[in-house]
């Protein structure tokens, strides 16, 4: 029995190898079993390998894992790709009409089924249901009940009406019985999992989720891998509520519109990756000088330019905290699983009204398309704060005008809104005014520009997107600094670095912009080294933390980084531990 | 709370800023036309915004009162279309220059005329880029002396009146800064239009063009309003008639009446202004999505 294992299924894209791994997570969570599911593959419709890998636990897992036990594969391509993760032991189940073919490339001690996955298909209904033969086929050897898929197939074919239903859930079976009672396989069971409810969403799902809980009424954006999930989990919801997606003819067109509604009242997103975030520079900076409040969430995928569009990395920091001409002020953002993508997201529409200013939410490819587990949601956690508008009483008669942008303490206005009668004001990206009226007067200009900069001094964040978080002891041989999706990864490897007895800890930043700096200076000085993790190549985070920090003596922060599009293994990052311990 | 005001004179839509712009600036009547427009509407100027451009002609921004919204340079459709789809209840209008919405801002001009928001349009043609001292635009005539190009502008002009039928904006007008009054009609006619409607004004520079002066223009402009004969609703005979007259025509072109909006065809959108929904919600209605998850 295990406790853990982690399955795969491989094959062409375009064949729906994906709901093999879609029916089997939804299943597993019903069960109660922690999942962690990590597709990969390209940009290309038809053809061409993908695979979905899914780690299965009966603990919390956020991270993919060095090793692969069990293989559905639809082709011999599939193997001979991912034969280098086989454990011996593994299993691997071919389409195949042998029952045991000859497989060499599988590799040493790798049991190799054949089961004519597409054969049993056509014999229940069609070829199109091999997948399901397939996922029947990993449930018996996961030792899983067959019964507990019969709802789910219900769910997710009752719309194409009764006899889909059936026939998908003969082929779960046939697959199923097929290899049900394989007992030179029985070690790959799984021990039972808990059976409490939990959920199982995308980093982009639970940013949607948690976009339209936190009262965002009008997402504009261009498609983007990997950021389109967004936009079309919110394509359904949003008009249910009241809400508008526009997809628009451009990222400049997506942030603008975005602007513009947010400037009218409206709680509006974009949503994109790299390019379209390039794109969007001029408008970030002219939301900032009108104080509009907008949240951009960029879902970073590798670049420079088209780069490689559907691989992980983490590269854009420097353009989030940096990009756009002049002082612009702005928050960014980090969420670290789909959990605080949730809370992140919400939170985030908080901020840009109250500090009236862009707001980034600096998500990456892993967190934004990995399935993960999420124990719960807690919606009274999300809070509406509109923040500063002018009550009528503070408008001023009809025909004055408003000053929308007076100098407080804070550096925040309260802001009227067009259809407030009293609140005319002009809103320009130029220099201007008290009451938006256009100056160069230097005076006014470096008073504006202290104010618009002042906002951001401290930024209080919802308790559940806190801006940083240590585990692991105060005075560590080893610090552990990452931010994002490297989450997962940096916390496992910790966890199985303080079983081996060292002395580690783990920051994780969700806060980059204004950089909670004082706590990490405090951190970073109580180690005896620091390691900042990322998946980049000019190690961006330890750049920044250098000239944030500034104390940090060179000779104690480390780069450990990772730039081949794929997210760290645990295992990876105890490696470069091991050898600096 | 507001007062009612019954009538409003054009002074009522002025700020208090001076207008900057060269003595003799077409730009000059086009804001008298908007404020007439504006007054014989009796607009209110909180439900109305003013979305500018940047340019010469963006400045009617600072000019106009009414809410007032000066955007990066060639982004006026989009934001005019966010601030409209925020609040259903405001008029919007937009307004810039022929380098603004015909240049930089060319692609977002074709989709707004396409998705036919509720707004109106104004563009402020002078056929050279004023601001930044009297480059070749989109509209400049072929072989036009400019500062980028002395010995004559070889690109051919951008031709927006057929542009603007083809990429379907529903309603379609063109005037001139030389008759103000003219002009104050198409843009009420515009404003009044339900769906995207377009005024190309032809504004003159009197500084960087020393072609398309207002004589230049008088002498060969054609008023379609005065010729009976002429049906704005009839799209082909319009655009046969931009090609005939080499686009040098007043009066309303185009309008077609049948053509829905964008916000009568986006799905779910409520009759009250999404700004003056209320956000917070009853967990309960969250709880239900969140079970599509489990
Ligand atoms: C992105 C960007 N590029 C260039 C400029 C400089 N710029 C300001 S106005 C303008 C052209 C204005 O021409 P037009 O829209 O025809 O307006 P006009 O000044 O003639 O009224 C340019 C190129 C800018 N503000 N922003
Ligand atoms: S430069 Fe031309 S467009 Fe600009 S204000 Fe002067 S006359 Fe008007």
């Amino acid at each position: 029995m295990r406790s853990e294992l982690t399955w795969m299924v491989g094959g062409q894209q375009g064949e729906g190898i994906e709901s093999t791994g879609y029916v089997l997570s939804a299943g597993l969570n019903r069960l109660g079993y922690h999942i962690y599911g990590y597709r990969t593959f390209s940009s290309r419709i038809k053809g061409g390998h993908t695979n979905f890998r899914i780690r299965i636990a009966t603990r919390r897992v956020l991270a993919n894992s060095d090793h692969v036990d069990v293989l559905i594969a639809f082709d011999r391509d599939s193997v001979r790709r991912n034969a280098a993760q086989l454990t011996p032991g593994a299993v691997v189940v071919i389409d195949d009409e042998e029952a045991h073919p000859q497989l060499p490339e599988a590799g040493d001690g790798v049991r190799v089924l054949g089961v004519p996955l597409t054969g049993i298909a056509r014999d229940v209904g069609g070829v199109i249901m091999k997948n399901m033969v397939g996922a029947g086929a990993s449930a018996a050897l996961l030792g899983l009940p067959v019964d507990a898929f019969d709802d789910l197939i219900a769910e997710r074919f009752g719309s194409k009406g009764e006899k889909v239903v059936e026939a998908n859930r003969r082929a779960f079976r046939a697959g199923y019985e097929r290899l049900a009672g394989q007992a030179a396989c029985s070690d790959l069971r799984l021990e039972a999992g808990d059976g409490r409810r939990r959920y199982t969403m995308t980093g982009d799902d639970a940013a949607g989720f948690g976009a339209l809980v936190g009262g965002c009424r009008l997402i504009a954006a261009y498609p983007i891998t990997p950021a389109s999930d967004i936009m079309h989990w919110l394509v359904p919801k949003l008009p249910q509520f009241g809400g508008v997606v526009v997809q628009t003819e451009d990222e400049i067109a997506a942030i603008t519109l975005a602007v513009g509604a947010g400037y009218a009242g409206v709680r509006a997103m974009t949503a994109t990756s790299g390019p379209g975030f390039s794109l969007m520079m001029e408008a970030l900076g002219y939301a900032g000088m009108i104080e509009a409040p907008v949240v951009i969430v960029d879902v970073q995928r590798a670049g420079p330019s088209t780069g490689m569009p559907t691989k992980h990395e983490q590269s854009d920091l420097f353009e989030m905290l940096y990009g756009s001409h002049g002082d612009l002020p702005r928050i960014v953002l980090a969420p670290a699983t789909a959990e605080e993508c949730f809370y992140g997201a919400a939170e985030a529409f908080n901020l840009a009204e109250r500090y009236q200013t862009p707001v980034i939410l600096a998500m990456d490819l892993a967190v934004g398309l990995a399935i993960q587990t999420v124990d719960d949601l807690d919606f009274s956690r999300v809070k509406i704060d509109r923040g500063l508008v002018a009550a009528p009483e503070e408008l001023g008669p009809e025909d004055a005008d408003f000053k929308r942008y007076r100098f407080t303490d804070s550096g925040i206005s309260p802001r009227s809104l067009p259809g407030m009668p009293g609140g005319l004001h002009l809103a320009t990206g130029l220099e201007h005014d008290e009451t938006g009226h256009i100056t160069e007067d230097r005076r006014n200009r470096v008073r504006m520009t202290d104010k618009r900069l002042r906002k951001f001094q401290s930024v209080e964040l919802n308790d559940a997107i806190p801006p940083v978080t240590f585990d692991g002891p105060e005075a560590p041989d080893l610090l552990l600094l990452g931010w994002g999706s490297t989450y997962g990864p940096l916390a496992e490897a910790r966890e199985r670095l303080e079983r081996q007895g060292a002395s580690v800890a783990h920051g994780h930043i969700r806060l980059l912009e204004p950089l909670p700096a004082g706590v990490l200076a405090s951190r970073i000085a109580q180690a005896r080294r620091v390691v900042v993790v990322e998946n980049n190549a000019r190690g961006q985070l330890a750049r920044l933390l250098r000239q944030e920090i500034g104390t940090a003596d060179k000779d104690r922060l480390h780069s450990v980084l990772k730039y081949d599009g794929t997210p760290f293994l645990p295992s990876e990052i105890m490696r470069e531990c091991e050898a600096m311990l | 709370m507001a007062t009612v005001i019954d009538r409003r004179s054009p002074k009522d839509y002025a700020t208090d800023a001076a207008p900057w712009w060269c003595p003799g600036c077409g730009d000059f009547a086009v804001l008298r036309a908007l404020q007439m427009a504006a007054a014989d509407l009796n607009l209110d100027p909180a439900r109305t915004v003013l979305v500018a451009g940047i340019g010469c002609s963006g400045k009617i921004g600072d000019y106009f009162r009414s809410y007032s919204v000066h955007v990066v340079h060639g982004r006026t459709m989009p934001v005019a279309t966010g601030i409209k789809l925020a609040n259903r209840d405001l008029t919007v209008i937009a307004a810039g220059g022929d380098g603004d919405g015909y240049g930089i801002g060319l692609n977002h001009f074709i989709h707004a005329a396409r998705r036919n928001v509720d707004i109106t349009y104004i563009v402020m043609d002078n056929k050279v880029y004023g601001l930044t001292k009297g480059q070749t635009s989109p509209t400049t005539h072929l072989g036009s002396r400019t500062t980028s190009a002395p010995t004559g502008a070889i690109d051919r002009p951008i031709t927006p009146l057929r542009m603007a039928l083809v990429a379907g904006v529903t309603y379609l007008a063109q005037g001139f800064s030389g008759d103000p009054k003219h002009l104050a009609r198409l843009i009420k006619g515009a404003i009044q239009h339900k769906g995207f409607a377009l005024v190309n004004v032809y504004s003159p520079c009197v500084t960087y063009n020393k072609i398309n002066t207002y004589d230049w223009y008088k002498e060969r402009l054609v008023n379609l309003d005065d010729d009976e004969s002429y049906d704005p609703g009839n799209w082909q005979a319009a655009l046969n008639t931009v090609i005939d007259k080499d686009d040098l025509v007043t009066g309303l072109i185009y309008r077609a009446t049948d053509v829905p909006t964008y916000e009568e065809l986006l799905p779910g959108y409520r009759p009250e202004p999404i700004a003056a929904q209320e956000l917070q919600r009853d967990p309960a209605e969250w709880a239900k999505i969140l079970a599509e998850f489990a």
